[in-house]
């Protein structure tokens, strides 16, 4: 039993909303439509087919586009190392989803960690508090349209934040370009 | 004995006594005995392990006591990223040293924030203490640190000290 068999079944069960799978470098991604979805795909996931350990939640910022969120899911079947990859898009006016707790009760950190740095909500969740920043801090650090400098912010006897001086930087490469010089500029001013 | 100290002793010429100024004497047991606060934050803290463990062995300085107390230490070696969540607790702990105190900021990260200019990480711990020493590298070697703490030592003998408790 490979990971496309696995995948292929999920496929199977709720071909309505699945994509079929994609298989890239061996591993393997399926693509949810509709994120409402998401804890009732993971449990049959989880049940029936193995998939007994979740690896990781992520998320990403397509800033501009629309959905704007994607929610990946890395999922592992520790009896015989299958891995797959559940992708699932949340638009920027919802930026909410049914958390899966129910189903891996470690997914609680990873959910909190999301809300923390990208504001996207779980609906369901018993405890959606931030987990890295404090409580109070007003912004969500990794969304696109944050600046890597940062804000400045106050959280009386709590913490406080300051922007930090970004002076010739910050030295991130531009693909694409013709020679060094313009791949790995001194100086980019970071686009507002 | 180094020309330009301050306590010389030649039991030949002198005896069974010594002279020398007081505050002189009271910074020489200050700074043959400066207690670390070990504020480990990021890998610095390794390097820190490093140049207490036998290799490098900073007791040969008087420094190997590390105190997890604020009240039992003497200097807060900060070794490492100051996070701005962080922040507010290094100001705490070193509020609660008991005078006299000194900081050594180890390490790139302490010292100006490092490689991460960023939301996140306080830009150079002397924005909320202050700093007397600051050692650079990324990590420091634990030699890089053992320096620091000899500059910091001369420092303390050279201090003014007896002015100071007079005016206070």
């Amino acid at each position: 039993m490979n990971a496309l068999d696995l995948a292929k079944q999920l496929q199977a069960k709720f071909g309505d909303v699945l994509s079929e799978p994609a298989e890239f470098r061996g591993e393997i991604t399926i693509q949810l439509a509709n994120a409402e979805r998401i804890a009732e795909v993971c449990e049959f996931a989880k049940k029936e087919l193995g998939f007994d350990y979740l690896v990781d939640i992520s998320s990403l910022d397509n800033y501009g586009e629309d959905p704007r969120w994607t929610v990946v899911y890395h999922l592992r079947c520790l009896a015989n190392g299958c891995e797959l990859r559940l992708k699932t898009g949340v638009s920027e006016e919802k930026s909410e989803l049914p958390t899966v707790i129910g189903v891996w009760r470690t997914a609680n950190w990873h959910e909190r960690e999301i809300y923390d740095m990208m504001g996207i909500r779980f609906r369901g969740h018993p405890d959606l508090r931030r987990i890295l920043m404090w409580e109070g801090y007003p912004y969500f650090p990794l969304r696109k349209d944050f600046p890597l400098a940062g804000k400045p912010t106050v959280v009386p006897e709590v913490a406080f934040t300051k922007t930090a001086p970004l002076e010739g930087g910050p030295f991130v490469t531009a693909p694409g370009g013709k020679d060094a010089i313009e791949r790995e500029p001194r100086v980019r001013t970071p686009e507002k | 004995m180094p020309a330009r100290s301050e306590i010389g002793y030649d039991s030949k010429i002198e005896g069974d006594f010594i002279v020398t100024r007081i505050d002189a004497a009271l910074n020489w047991f200050r700074k043959n005995s400066l207690w670390p606060m070990p504020m480990g934050l990021a890998c610095c803290a390794i390097e820190l392990m490093a140049a207490g463990a036998s290799r490098f062995d900073i007791s040969r300085f008087g420094s190997e006591v590390m105190r997890f107390s604020p009240r039992q230490s003497d200097v807060m070696i900060v070794a490492g990223t100051v996070t701005y969540k962080m922040a507010t607790a290094v100001k705490r702990i070193y509020d609660q040293m008991a005078e006299p105190k000194w900081v050594i900021a180890m390490g790139a990260c302490a010292s100006t924030g490092g490689m991460y200019r960023s939301y996140s990480v306080l830009q150079g711990v002397d924005n909320i203490i202050p700093v007397y020493v600051y050692v650079a590298g990324c990590p420091p070697r634990p030699e890089a640190l053992l320096d620091a703490l000899i500059k910091l030592q001369n420092q303390v003998q050279h201090e003014p000290l007896l002015a100071t408790l007079k005016k206070a």
